[in-house]
């Protein structure tokens, strides 16, 4: 029954792959692409990865699905021109070795694969998480979570330097000019109190259950963009004070308490006995903040109006 | 009495499921954007609202039971609100 579902599941993914990749229409394959980031989180489900299928959805499917929206919508050059054969062979024949490379390492890897799960659960109660997953974030492997959201905040400046000068600091284009849809000014009202909520509680229940900062931080950036969307609140100044503050008070809290854990618990980002779960939540929260700014601002795209003052 | 409810479930779900294919034939077969709108619709309240309203029987406990009625709730303003965003484009460019 399971394989079943999992065959179609399978079939599915990889006919809207090739449809994306054929498909001409902008708008149609970025619609395509945020059903595949869908399946795909089936997908992962059905491999028991939960927080994998989580941030998928919300990341592979919702964010960068709005992001590509708005670019489709800011692009207006279709329809486009048909590339030259020579063109599309090369690109085939570059796709076809990349596909090949990945098959052959999945293929050539070694049975059972090497696993670090069994050390990962031994350790964990000295972390007093009950996420394993969350523990390699915040605990064994914090240090790519730092590296991480630098590299949310490398793209954001990327995003903001395309940008015109005389609207540095300046809040990005509107959403869309003219009166917002009554019914978008009617789902910007009743659906925030729910995604609150709801971020609320995977970001809680990160620490033990599927979920966490950064699953909850896209449906939070999804509310406040959905109430722009709306006309009910203006767009974000990106040199506004307060957003540059939360810009910056994850990796800054991060680093803090990374630096504190040389002198405490004898290392760079080590958590001192006794004390790592009240600091991985503090380091959550403070990331929380930066994530949901970074990715409403990412959305929102470079400034392109006078910074109001 | 269980088997009354299987039954009911089954028939539910089935319901539901005949009003996800027929939304779903309809989005391919009917002619334009606001008949299609009608089609997914159709899916999407009455088909989830079977099918939700089969499994009711079938939770364990009270909140299960809400929390599956909250969902088809949030599904009936997300698609509401959406399919008169799509209206509203298809009747601005015909």
């Amino acid at each position: 029954m399971i394989d079943a579902f999992a065959l179609l599941l399978t079939i599915l993914v990889l006919v809207t792959a090739g449809w994306i990749a054929v498909a001409r229409d902008t708008r149609a394959v970025v619609f395509g692409f945020i059903g595949y980031g869908l399946l795909l989180s089936l997908v992962w489900v059905l491999l028991s990865s939960v927080d994998v299928a989580l941030t998928e959805a919300a990341i592979g499917g919702g964010a960068t699905g709005i992001l590509l929206l708005r670019v489709a919508a800011r692009l207006k050059v279709e329809p486009h021109p048909a590339p030259g054969r020579a063109m599309r062979i090369s690109v085939g024949v570059l796709c076809a070795i990349v596909t090949a490379a990945l098959a052959a390492i999945v293929l050539t890897l070694p049975d059972p694969a090497p696993s670090l799960a069994p050390l990962t659960a031994e350790h964990l109660a000295s972390t007093e998480l009950g996420n394993p997953v969350t523990a390699v974030l915040l605990a064994y492997r914090a240090l790519d979570t730092l590296l991480e959201i630098f590299v949310l905040l490398l793209a954001l400046i990327g995003v903001w330097s395309l940008g015109a000068d005389r609207y540095w600091g300046g809040a990005p284009a509107e959403w869309n000019t003219g009166m917002p849809a009554p019914a978008l000014a009617f789902l910007a009202r009743i659906l925030p109190p729910f995604g609150i909520v709801f971020a609320a509680y995977l970001f809680w229940v990160g620490a033990d259950e599927p979920g966490g900062k950064f699953q909850a931080s896209t449906i939070l950036a999804a509310m406040w963009l959905l109430v722009v969307m709306a006309g009910i609140l203006p767009m974000p100044q990106t040199g506004g004070r307060r957003i540059r503050a939360a810009l910056a008070i994850g990796p800054v809290v991060f680093i803090a308490i990374g630096f504190a854990g040389i002198p405490m618990a004898g290392g760079f980002l080590a958590y001192p006995e006794g004390f790592a779960k009240p600091l991985i939540i503090l380091i959550e929260a403070a990331l929380a903040f930066s994530i949901v700014a970074a990715l409403t601002l990412l959305v929102a795209g470079p400034a392109e109006q006078a910074p109001r003052s | 009495m269980s088997l009354g409810l299987n039954i009911f479930t089954v028939l539910m779900v089935s319901a539901g499921a005949f009003f996800f294919l027929a939304g779903t034939v309809g989005l391919l077969r009917f002619p334009d954007p606001l008949t299609r709108l009608h089609a997914l619709t159709k899916a999407d309240n009455l088909g989830l609202g079977l099918v939700i309203l089969g499994l009711l029987p079938q939770t364990v406990s009270l909140l299960g039971g809400l929390k599956l009625v909250l969902v088809w709730v949030l599904v009936q303003i997300g698609s509401s609100a959406a399919s008169q965003l799509l209206a509203r484009l298809a009747l601005r460019r015909p």
